[in-house]
């Protein structure tokens, strides 16, 4: 189970520039590939693009090729793809369905639309309940739910369909330090079963606990590239708009401050 | 198809179809068909314009709006939502028949260059009590039915889903522009724009309100629909449907019998029997 991007660049309809420019990535199975960067970097338009949503729902025009699983996708209508990759937005109002009455019927609403079997939309709506320990929730309604509530159901949703690959832009934004680790914590459990997970976070702690790789985009362009440890680890982070994870700052500062490196204990493990 | 990765191992706890989306509702009017109410409060709406007058529509508010809401008990929501509905086209409509009926005769009061005549008071009447009747219908409709039960009833009888979507995704769209213009309206009043004090003023303080509403809800539109593309929305072939309301015979035949009843009122005042 495989994503892969090759030479993609994307340009919006209408816009004069590109967003997105010569954007090689490999997404292999089990593996998580955190993107950063600057607000305007391209993040959304990477995961729209590798999701498939652009140009097919957005408009615009692309070149390059995106595989999937070895297969080009180009002529993939969404709804076909939209059984293979789940994509998770910011904001987690718009991602509600407005049919569900219930968080239950929500969580659902996606595998009711793949045609899943009856009792399989139940047990997969049951188990993304409770992975993010939201079963409490699932007779509420949606809409009467907190934003952090919110985007767990949102998520619970995504999960709920069992994708082979998962591409979610800032899906912590509006959640505490607790969602944040449910959301992390699910996300690492996907990858072990062997999806292939493409993740933006502002939140760079969150990438360096579960990304095995990191990109840091700019203007569009792959400016950095790695290893997680590597790439969080380089000091022009700051310049490209990322806050480096509190592990890297505080060992910068340490440095800075004349402490030994061995000091610090379990943070140079 | 899904299901290749993600959570497969997870031990879920197979609970089954929870009790409450198929829980019966609290009453026998909300118990009923989703179709049948909406049949009811359609034939009720129409029913009140066609038989005109107004004797006829306030009988049909009594039997087929009052009396169900009191069954239901709901008729104090009932009452306070399609007032709030139907107000602001109630009163328009009820003072300009009132002073400005073509037809009217008989004075009862004179303010400078307007008069208001009792042909004119009766029309109103007659205009107000319609009004109320359609609001009325369609209230007791959505207090006592739970949208998603009637887009599943609809899809479960071939409807497209996206017919269903649209209805419902509209009501859905009124309480969250509500909350959306509350949000906007704490913004601008924390930047200092003033909502408060003389007519001008108020008026003044919406336009700077209703801009970001309208263009906040239009940009909304394009997540949304690259959200319910994403959960495979658009996929062709039939959706999968946890629980269908329930349906009678009775209920059937109760359907086609308010259909046929509108149909031949239509037609007998059509053709000007009832006159």
């Amino acid at each position: 189970m495989s994503l892969q991007l090759t030479g993609v660049g994307y340009r919006y309809a209408g816009a004069t520039a590109a967003a997105l420019l010569d954007i090689d990535l490999l997404l292999g199975p089990g593996e998580v590939v955190g993107v950063a960067g600057a607000s305007e970097s391209g993040k959304t338009t990477l995961c729209l693009v590798a999701a498939g949503l652009a140009p097919r729902t957005v408009g615009g025009q692309i070149r390059g090729t995106i595989l999937l699983d070895g297969e080009d996708v180009d002529a993939w209508p969404m709804h076909r793809l939209s059984a293979r990759i789940g994509i998770g937005f910011q904001n987690p109002a718009t991602q509600l369905s407005q049919v569900a009455g219930t968080v239950f019927e929500e969580v659902a609403f996606g595998p009711m639309n793949l045609g899943v079997p009856r009792n399989e939309v139940v047990s997969h709506t049951w188990a993304a309940l409770e992975t993010l320990r939201i079963e409490n929730l699932a007779e509420r309604d949606p809409f009467r739910l907190s934003g952090g509530q919110q985007q767990l159901v949102a998520m619970a949703g995504l999960l709920a369909m069992r994708p082979e690959h998962l591409v979610l832009d800032e899906p912590t934004a509006q959640l505490d330090p607790e969602g944040t680790r449910l959301v992390g914590d699910a996300i690492a459990r996907l990858a072990a079963e062997g999806a292939s997970i493409l993740i933006t976070e502002q939140k760079t702690d969150l990438l360096a606990a579960i990304a095995a790789r990191v990109i840091v985009l700019d203007g569009g362009r792959i400016a950095r590239a790695g290893t997680a440890d590597d790439v969080l680890a380089d000091p022009g982070l700051a310049e490209l708009g990322v806050a480096p994870p509190a592990m890297h700052r505080l060992r910068r500062a340490a440095a800075d401050a004349g402490v030994a490196p061995g000091t610090l204990g379990s943070l140079d493990g | 198809m899904a299901g290749g990765a993600g959570l497969t191992s997870a031990p879920p706890l197979d609970r089954g179809i929870p009790d409450f989306l198929e829980r019966p509702g609290p009453s026998p009017v909300h118990r009923l068909n989703p179709l049948t109410k909406a049949t009811l409060a359609t034939v009720t709406a129409v029913a009140a314009v066609a038989l005109g007058g107004l004797v006829g529509p306030v009988v049909l508010v009594l039997v087929a709006v009052i009396l169900p809401a009191a069954a239901a008990g709901v008729l104090g929501r009932l009452i306070r939502t399609s007032l709030l509905l139907a107000l602001p086209i109630a009163v328009s409509a009820f003072l300009v028949n009132l002073f400005f009926f073509p037809d009217g005769r008989t004075v009862l009061v004179e303010v400078g260059p307007i008069t208001a005549t009792a042909e004119g008071f009766g029309f109103a009447l007659e205009i107000l009590a319609r009004i109320l009747a359609i609001s009325g219908a369609v209230t007791l409709f959505y207090l006592t039915t739970r949208p998603a039960a009637l887009v599943i009833d609809l899809e479960r009888r071939g409807v497209s889903p996206r017919v269903g979507f649209v209805a419902n995704a509209s009501v859905q769209t009124v309480p969250a522009m509500v909350e959306r213009a509350a949000q906007i309206t704490a913004a601008q009043r924390a930047r200092g724009l003033d909502t408060e004090g003389s007519v001008w003023r108020r008026i003044r303080g919406i336009v700077p309100i209703v801009g970001p509403v309208i263009l906040g809800s239009i940009a909304e539109v394009e997540e949304r629909t690259m959200a319910l593309e994403a959960r495979g929305f658009t996929r062709p072939g039939r959706r999968t449907l946890l629980w269908t309301p329930s349906d009678t015979t009775f209920e059937r035949i109760l359907r086609w019998g308010l259909v046929a009843a509108l149909v031949g009122l239509i037609a007998v005042r059509v053709t000007g029997v009832l006159r």
